[in-house]
């Protein structure tokens, strides 16, 4: 296999093992250095408001969370096989339509020896169109102490 | 001087308000998905996230997701907001008491940002949460919420966001999340 179908392979196995991620059907489309983009079909159990059939904004959360996880394992210099996310600011840009499968990319621009930075576009229809922005931070380095 | 009505049965006015709380409860599919529940005293609620295996993010702790976490703590939030609405129409009386007997709940508040800060690893078990209402205006709200699990002094997450509240967006007609 080259390096990158490595990557990808293991980025599915990562999604495949977190139980949330999976139930709630993501699904892996691209990765890269730093960078991972993942896809959440529309499904009428993760609706927030049944007037509007918009999916709830913590499923977008959700989706924002697990894609800036990933893409910060993916990034070279990480060196532990474990992040946390420290915080996650969501800006809901607008409705996510009703009906359509919602994709998301981030991307890890900095890592330090103990934390990771990343940023997040998730969208519907285009990314030039996003439904919701994020910025977090996750933790980066060996392992924390249980708490 | 006009007499006061006499005040209504304590059963009559416990009812309502369950009533009312458990049809809103009812009305959000994620929120069922999740297994999020709500335990009311007076108009204070507490949101409550039955633990199950569906919530995990990482099976070597084993750990909640932090998306299911962040999940939570914005339904908290969305819910106090509705709640707050809802309780002073019921409590207001007249026709818009009417309406709420009647099923007919205003528009839910929608989220403009949520910012989550996670303290400490969501344990494999169930988790609490409370908002508050830090503002509420006619078009924006700013809640804070506080999650735990075992110890209520011992957060494991909080949160805090702005909301568009229904009111204001149709009185400013403005589009927004």
């Amino acid at each position: 296999m080259t390096r990158s179908e490595d990557r990808l392979a293991a980025a599915r196995a990562f999604i495949a093992a977190l139980p949330y991620s999976r139930n709630l059907g993501m699904e892996i489309l691209e990765v890269g250095e730093g960078v991972a983009r993942l896809a959440l079909g529309y499904d009428p159990r993760f609706v927030g408001d049944p007037e509007t059939g918009v999916l709830h904004g913590g499923v977008v959360t959700s989706l924002l969370d697990t894609t800036s996880g990933a893409a910060v394992l993916l990034h070279p210099a990480m060196t532990g096989q474990a992040t946390a996310t420290l915080d996650l600011r969501i800006d809901y840009l607008r409705p996510a339509p009703a009906g359509l499968r919602l994709q998301a990319r981030a991307e890890c621009y900095r890592v330090t020896r103990t934390v990771a930075f990343v940023r997040a576009l998730a969208w519907a229809t285009g990314p030039d169109d996003p439904v919701a922005s994020a910025a977090g931070a996750f933790t980066a380095g060996p392992a924390r102490p249980a708490r | 001087m006009s007499g006061r009505p006499p005040p209504e049965p304590v059963q009559v006015v416990k009812q309502r308000r369950d009533a009312a709380l458990a049809r809103m409860a009812a009305a959000v599919p994620y929120a069922r998905w999740l297994g999020v529940s709500f335990d009311r005293r007076g108009d204070e609620l507490t949101a409550i996230l039955s633990y199950d295996e569906k919530l995990i993010g990482n099976p070597r702790l084993p750990a909640l997701h932090g998306g299911a976490i962040g999940a939570f703590l914005e339904i908290t939030a969305i819910m106090e907001l509705a709640w707050a609405l809802v309780w002073a129409r019921m409590e207001g009386g007249g026709a818009e008491a009417e309406a709420i007997d009647a099923g007919r709940f205003p528009p839910l508040p929608k989220t403009i940002d949520f910012t989550v800060d996670y303290l400490r690893s969501g344990l494999p078990r169930d988790a609490y949460a409370r908002a508050r209402v830090n503002r509420m205006g006619r078009r924006y709200a700013s809640v804070h919420v506080e999650a735990w699990q075992d110890n209520r002094a011992r957060l494991f997450a909080q949160a805090t966001g702005h909301f568009l509240m229904p009111d204001g967006e149709d009185a400013g007609g403005e589009g927004g999340a």
